[in-house]
C-alpha cells in the first residue's frame, strides 16, 4: 500500500495542540529532574509547572476566534476548546500553588506529584479540543488515570489507598460503558469523527435508530460519571473526602469542566437532532443531581464531605443550563465552571491552611473563632462561602443567573424553579460555615499556622476571580457568548 | 463475514457478565478482571463492526482501548498493593473508612 509521506504531513499541524505539547515535555522533564531534587525543595518543582502552565495558557489564547482542526480532523483549536483550556489551566495552577504546604505536612512530598498534574491536564485540554471519539475517550482516559493516582496519592493514609481504589474501580466501570456506547454510534454510522457522525445523524434523523440512542446514552452516561451527576454520583464524597485536600480541589474543578465539555460538543454537534431525547432526560438528572446533592450536604460535618455533596449539586445546576439548550444557558456552563474554578479551589486552599496532619480536625466546628484570629482568611472564606451559594455581588450568582434564565428562555420554567429552591436550600450549609468562623468562640489554645506565600497567592487569585466576574460580569460573558457560537 | 448479529450477541453477553461480576463481586481484583471483560467486549464489538463495515476506525479503536486497558491495569494494581499494605485484605468491603 503506497503512503503519501507528504500528503500525511500536510494534515498534522502541531500549532493546534501547542499547549498540551508543552506541557507533556514539561511532565516528562519534571520527571527527570525530579531525581535531583531533594525531598526538601520538592516545591521549585511547583514553580516550574506554574511557568508551564502559565506559558501554556499564553500559548493558548494566541488561538482565539480562529478555528483550525488538525491530525485529520481529530484535534480542533477554536474558542470554545480555548475557553476550556483557561479553566484547566486555572485549576492546575491554583492545585500546583496550594500543593506544596500540604504535601510537605502530610510528609508526602514526591516530586511525581506535579507531572501527574500536568498529565491530568493534558488530558482534560485534549478533552476539550477532541473532535473524533478516539481522541475524546484518549483525553478522557489519560485524565482519568492520572487522577487515580493523585486520589491516592498519600500512599501511607488509609482513607486516600481508599478514595484511590473507589475512583479506579468506579471510574473503569464508567469507562466501560463510554466505550461500549462510542462502539455502538461507530458500528451505526461507521465513522469515529464527529463532524462525519454529525451529518449522518442529521441525515437519518436518528431518532428512530436503537442503536444510535443506546449509543448516545452509554456515552453520556461516562461522560455523567465524570461531572458526579446523581444517579452516579456515590463514589464523590468518598474520593473528596480520602484525597489529598489540594488533589480534592483540582478534581472538584478541572475534571468537571472538562467533562461539560465533552458532552457539550458531543450532543451540540453530533446529537442536535435528537435534543427532545437528551434534553428530557438531562431535565431528570438535573433536577435529582441538584437536590441529592444539596439535601445530603445539609447533613455533613466534615468540610471536604460537604463541599463533594455541594460539587454534586453545582453539576446539577450546570445542567439546568444543559438541558435549556439555548445559548445563554450554554455560555452560563462556561461562564460558570470558571467562576467555580474559582471559589471551590479557593475554599480548598482554606481547609488546607486549616487542616493539620492526617486531617483530624475536618469538621464545620472546627472553624470556630477563625473570624477573630485569622480575619483576612475568614474574609476570604466568606467570599467563597458567599460565591458558592449564590449571592450577588459575587460570580456564582451571575452564573447561576444565566443558567437559570437559560432555563427560563427555553420554557423550563419548573426547572428554573427547582434550581432556584435548590439554591436556597444550599445557603444553609454554606452560612453554617460563617456563623461558626464569626459567632463561636474557639478553642483558647488556637495552632498559629503558618501561610506560605503560594497559598496566599492562591488565595488571593481565587477571592479576586470570585468577586470580580460577580461585579463586571460583561467581559467574562462575552468571551463564554463567543466560545459557544463557535461550536 | 457471515453473521454480524452473532458477534454483537457474543458481546453483548460477555459485556453483561462483566457488568453483572463488578456489582457483585467483593475481592477488587476480580471486580477488576470483569472490567477487563467489558473492556474486551467493546473490543469485540468494534472489530466486529469494523470487518462488516470494511473501514479500519474501529480495529484502529480497539488499539488504543487495549493501550489502555494496559496502563490502567499498572495504576490500578499499584493502588490496589498499597491498600493491602496499609489494610491486609483486599476485599472492597473493608475499604470503610469513609461513609455518607
Amino acid at each position: 500500500m503506497d503512503i503519501n509521506v507528504a500528503q500525511l504531513f500536510q494534515t498534522i499541524n502541531l500549532n493546534v495542540i501547542m499547549p498540551e505539547v508543552i506541557l507533556s515535555v514539561l511532565g516528562m522533564a519534571l520527571l527527570l529532574v525530579n531525581v535531583f531534587v531533594p525531598s526538601k525543595s520538592k516545591g521549585y518543582l511547583a514553580w516550574l509547572s506554574l511557568i508551564g502552565i502559565i506559558g501554556a495558557g499564553f500559548v493558548a489564547v494566541t488561538g482565539w476566534g480562529t478555528t483550525v482542526s488538525s491530525f485529520n480532523d481529530s484535534v480542533v483549536q477554536d474558542s470554545f476548546s480555548i475557553f476550556f483550556k483557561m479553566i484547566f489551566l486555572l485549576a492546575a495552577g491554583l492545585a500546583v500553588l496550594i500543593s506544596d504546604q500540604y504535601m510537605s505536612r502530610e510528609d508526602c512530598n514526591h516530586g511525581e506529584l506535579y507531572p501527574i498534574i500536568l498529565f491530568t491536564t493534558v488530558g482534560m485540554m485534549l478533552m476539550a479540543a477532541a473532535t473524533d471519539l478516539m481522541t475524546i475517550f484518549l483525553g478522557l482516559e489519560l485524565m482519568s488515570i492520572s487522577l487515580y493516582v493523585l486520589a491516592g496519592f498519600n500512599r501511607d493514609s488509609i482513607k486516600s489507598n481508599e478514595a484511590g481504589m473507589k475512583y479506579f474501580l468506579l471510574g473503569a466501570f464508567s469507562t466501560g460503558f463510554l466505550l461500549y456506547g462510542m462502539a455502538l454510534i461507530y458500528g451505526v454510522t461507521g465513522t469515529t469523527r464527529i463532524a462525519k457522525i454529525a451529518g449522518l445523524v442529521t441525515q437519518v434523523g436518528g431518532a428512530g435508530n436503537t442503536m444510535l440512542l443506546i449509543g448516545m446514552f452509554l456515552t453520556l452516561t461516562g461522560f455523567l460519571f465524570k461531572i458526579a451527576a446523581a444517579p452516579f454520583h456515590m463514589w464523590t464524597p468518598d474520593v473528596y473526602e480520602g484525597a489529598p485536600t489540594p488533589m480534592t480541589a483540582f478534581m472538584s474543578a478541572g475534571p468537571k469542566a472538562a467533562g461539560f465539555a465533552a458532552m457539550l460538543r458531543l450532543l451540540l454537534v453530533v446529537f442536535p437532532a435528537m435534543k427532545a431525547e437528551w434534553s428530557d432526560l438531562l431535565w431528570i438528572l438535573a433536577v435529582l443531581t441538584m437536590t441529592v446533592g444539596n439535601f445530603t450536604a445539609l447533613r455533613q460535618d466534615n468540610i471536604k464531605r460537604m463541599l463533594a455533596y455541594s460539587s454534586i449539586a453545582h453539576a446539577g445546576y450546570c445542567l439546568v443550563g444543559f438541558a435549556s439548550g439555548t445559548a445563554t444557558g450554554m455560555s452560563g456552563i462556561l461562564f460558570y465552571m470558571l467562576s467555580y474554578t474559582f471559589m471551590n479551589i479557593g475554599a480548598f486552599a482554606v481547609i488546607v491552611l486549616i487542616g493539620k496532619k492526617g486531617e483530624p480536625n475536618g469538621t464545620v466546628m472546627d472553624y470556630a473563632g477563625l473570624g477573630h484570629k485569622r480575619p483576612l482568611l475568614a474574609l476570604a472564606m466568606t467570599v467563597f462561602m458567599f460565591s458558592l451559594a449564590g449571592m450577588p455581588p459575587t460570580a456564582g450568582f451571575i452564573g447561576k443567573f444565566y443558567l437559570f434564565s437559560g432555563a427560563v428562555q427555553a420554557g423550563y420554567i419548573w426547572l428554573a424553579i427547582i434550581g432556584v429552591l435548590n439554591s436556597a436550600a444550599s445557603v444553609y450549609y454554606y452560612l453554617r460555615v460563617i456563623v461558626f468562623m464569626y459567632f463561636k468562640p474557639g478553642e483558647e489554645e488556637f495552632d498559629w499556622f503558618n501561610v506560605s506565600a503560594p497559598v496566599a497567592l492562591a488565595l488571593v487569585v481565587s477571592a479576586a476571580g470570585s468577586l470580580i466576574p460577580g461585579i463586571i460580569p460583561s467581559l467574562l460573558l462575552q468571551f463564554a457568548q463567543q466560545a459557544v457560537k463557535l461550536i | 463475514m457471515d453473521n454480524l448479529n452473532n458477534y454483537l450477541i457474543v458481546s453483548a453477553v460477555l459485556f453483561s457478565i462483566g457488568t453483572i461480576g463488578v456489582l457483585t463481586r467483593k475481592n477488587a481484583i476480580v471486580m477488576f478482571m470483569c472490567i477487563e471483560l467489558m473492556l474486551n467486549a467493546v473490543n469485540l464489538t468494534f472489530v466486529a463492526f469494523s470487518r462488516h463495515l470494511g473501514n479500519l476506525d474501529g480495529q484502529i479503536f480497539v488499539f488504543f482501548i487495549m493501550t489502555v486497558a494496559a496502563a490502567e491495569a499498572a495504576v490500578g494494581l499499584a493502588m490496589f498493593i498499597a491498600f493491602f499494605n496499609n489494610r491486609e485484605s483486599i476485599d472492597i468491603d473493608d475499604a470503610n473508612l469513609m461513609k455518607w
